[in-house]
């Protein structure tokens, strides 16, 4: 097996609270290969876009990185490589896309100038070589009338046009891993259908690895090869995807895929996780999703569970794993 | 009759209800443009049942849902409420009126009052319709709480100490509190996640069972509409464009807009090949609505012609309680009597 492109291991990032120390990464280890797509599943607060920004190291102020936390990329430590490498590697062979591409693109500029920025930062072409470069991939990424939109500014397209435009400044040195947080849930069905379509067909061109995170299982379903399923700042479950909705591993992922609503209006009622996600000064000793569990009995309550495999490639947080008599139906 | 007819009158009717929002250049400027948010809808919701408003972003189901309570005035049209003429009432009756048309926001941090505990939020409806005070008020609110799945005592807290689904309970206790028969549930779920949205859900299904309530239900995820609703009316610029009972809607869309809404919906099923209606560009603006037809510049349709382009299709009765506004869609044959029968 060839090394994998992006190497996570032991991930943590804690902030200081009134609340006292909040751990909202904990201990998150996983690979993406070359051209793969990994999608990271999980509902709000379990730590999901914070492991994304920690990545390319654009975590919030005031967040504590683990000395111990490793991120590789290519074989070069991301986490401690001088500001000015990781610079050149952010925009260049990693790219990111965030949800809210009104708050990521620049007002002020148009988004001919930033699309063509990021070539002239990372690259030799003059402004208006880049220029061309730029309108050439507006219209690739699907802006009707490009070298007209070029000129436009961020406020002046509609939300589906600016997604476009953020794909566009990601993909334009064909990075060799694309990293996306929620690039779809601000958008409208049809839309997101649009962007997701848009995606696919970059991966295909370029050979991109795409590290998905979203909260929607649906495009999940559509979109990835691998998953990670995230709860209270742990990976629960990792699995290659079909495996993952044929036969979930752990009861989060399980009461997870049973609570998503889908077109079949049979009209059965739906199935609920009780409770709520705790919050990250405060996760539960033992397995931290034991209050929410069918399943739980006392060893869950004393010992963390560790991530067990399987099958392969498929790896559990849950002691249902070595105690499957415990399941209760 | 222009809706659907039934031999009881609907709880509450709404005809050719338009609210244009009129756009100025400057302050002090002649509005120059208007935008035509909602344009002529018309639809009915029957005592107990759930009528679903679906639509994407600028489709004017949520100004048509605040229209019907006046919370904005429509520009014009006729809402009828239990026989009374809403938009003829004066402010007081309308007051009173609100006791039986309650709401519930889609934002469960904004739509609460910071600085009122829980309790005071939900005893307020008691006190300004005078349905309890005092110690007969706390017990209602004991009693709302439990209802909604909440802990009595949570009636000293303040909402930031709660989480959004627990915050969302406290806005349909809230609703809850006057009694009233009919709520319009503006994108009750859509802030909220996967886990706690099915609870909601669950829990607005079971009020409506236990209470007879009926529900406007404003929502575009299409998926949890499949759960809730009992008939489905799709918006597309500030128009139905189809409305029928949801079996009928989810299996047999028949306008090209509906079929193409529910094809992009991303199925949590892997490796499932669906023929997916591609959309292409933005949906235009409702300052300028295309002529004809709203969709037509948009539209798939292998009949499209310039009878889409230059005349508004009405919404009409193409098979039994499904209303489609498509020039292209044919009127199923009347259902032939079954030999045996006949």
């Amino acid at each position: 097996m060839t090394s994998p492109l992006l190497s996570v291991h032991d991930l943590r990032v804690s902030f200081f609270t009134e609340a006292g120390p909040a751990r909202a990464v904990d201990g998150v280890s996983f690979t993406v290969h070359a051209g793969e797509t990994v999608a990271l599943v999980g509902e709000s607060g379990c730590g999901k876009t914070l492991t994304a920004l920690s990545l390319l190291r654009l975590m919030p102020t005031g967040a504590r990185l683990a000395p111990t936390s490793r991120v590789e990329f290519d074989g070069a430590d991301i986490l401690t490589m001088p500001e000015r490498a990781l610079r050149s590697l952010r925009g260049d062979r990693i790219a990111m896309i965030f949800q809210e591409p009104m708050t990521a693109l620049n007002p002020v500029l148009t988004v001919g100038d930033q699309v063509a920025e990021v070539v002239r930062v990372h690259t030799a072409l003059s402004g208006r070589d880049a220029w061309t470069r730029a309108v050439d991939m507006l219209a690739l990424v699907g802006i009707p009338d490009a070298a007209a939109r070029a000129q436009q500014y961020p406020h002046e397209l509609s939300g589906g046009m600016r997604q476009r435009v953020m794909i566009a400044m990601a993909l334009i040195l064909e990075p060799a891993l694309v990293i996306a947080d929620e690039p779809t849930t601000a958008l409208d069905v049809t839309i997101q259908a649009q962007i997701l379509e848009l995606l696919r067909a970059m991966r295909e061109r370029s050979g991109m690895a795409l590290l998905l995170i979203t909260h929607d299982l649906g495009v999940v379903a559509e979109m990835a090869s691998r998953v990670l399923v995230m709860y209270a700042g742990e990976v629960v479950e990792e699995s290659p995807v079909e495996l993952l909705f044929s036969a979930p591993g752990h009861p989060y992922t399980e009461g997870l895929l049973a609570a998503v609503p889908t077109l079949d209006t049979s009209r059965e009622r739906l199935r609920t996780i009780p409770g709520t996600v705790p919050p990250p000064t405060d996760w539960p000793a033992g397995c931290r999703f034991r209050e929410r569990c069918a399943h739980a009995w006392d060893r869950c309550a004393s010992d963390a569970p560790p991530l067990v495999q399987l099958g392969p490639a498929h790896r559990v947080r849950c002691h249902l794993v070595q105690e499957p008599e415990r399941r209760r139906t | 009759m222009t809706a659907q007819t039934t031999s009881v009158a609907p709880l509450l009717d709404v005809r050719n209800l338009t609210k244009h929002f009129p756009v100025r250049a400057g302050w002090f400027r002649a509005p120059t443009q208007v935008i035509r948010a909602v344009d002529g809808v018309s639809f009915t919701v029957a005592d107990g049942e759930t009528l679903a408003l679906v639509g994407e972003s600028g489709s004017g189901k949520t100004t048509a849902g605040r229209a019907i309570l006046r919370l904005i005035e429509p520009t014009s049209g006729q809402v009828h409420f239990g026989g009374r003429d809403v938009r003829a009432l004066n402010a007081a009756s309308l007051r009173a009126l609100r006791r039986e048309m309650q709401i519930v926001f889609q934002d469960p941090y904004g739509s609460l009052n910071p600085r009122l505990t829980v309790g005071a939020a939900i005893r307020e409806g008691l006190l300004v319709h005078q349905l309890a005070e005092g110690a007969a008020a706390e017990q209602r609110v004991r009693a709302l709480l439990d209802e909604v799945g909440l802990r009595a005592e949570y009636a000293t807290r303040y909402p930031h100490e709660f989480s959004g689904g627990q915050r969302q309970r406290i806005g349909i206790a809230r609703a809850l509190a006057v009694e009233p028969r009919f709520i319009v549930c503006d994108e009750p779920v859509s802030a909220l996640d996967v886990s706690v949205q099915a609870q909601v859900v669950n829990l607005l299904r079971d009020l409506q069972r236990d209470r007879g309530l009926a529900y406007l239900f404003i929502a575009h995820d299409l998926a949890v509409v499949a759960h809730m609703a009992d008939r489905v009316a799709v918006m597309y610029l500030g128009r139905i464009v189809e409305l029928a009972p949801r079996a009928a809607l989810f299996a047999t869309p028949r306008m090209p807009y509906t079929q193409a809404l529910l094809s992009a919906v991303p199925v949590p099923e892997p490796g499932r090949v669906r023929r997916r209606i591609l959309l292409a560009g933005d949906p235009p603006s409702p300052a300028n609505p295309p002529s004809g037809c709203v969709f037509h510049p948009r539209c798939s349709h292998p009949d499209r012609d310039a009878m889409c382009a230059n005349v508004i299709p009405a919404l009409e009765e193409k098979a039994p309680a499904h209303w489609v506004a498509c020039h292209k869609v044919p009127a199923a044959a009347p259902p032939s009597l079954p030999s045996t029968l006949a």
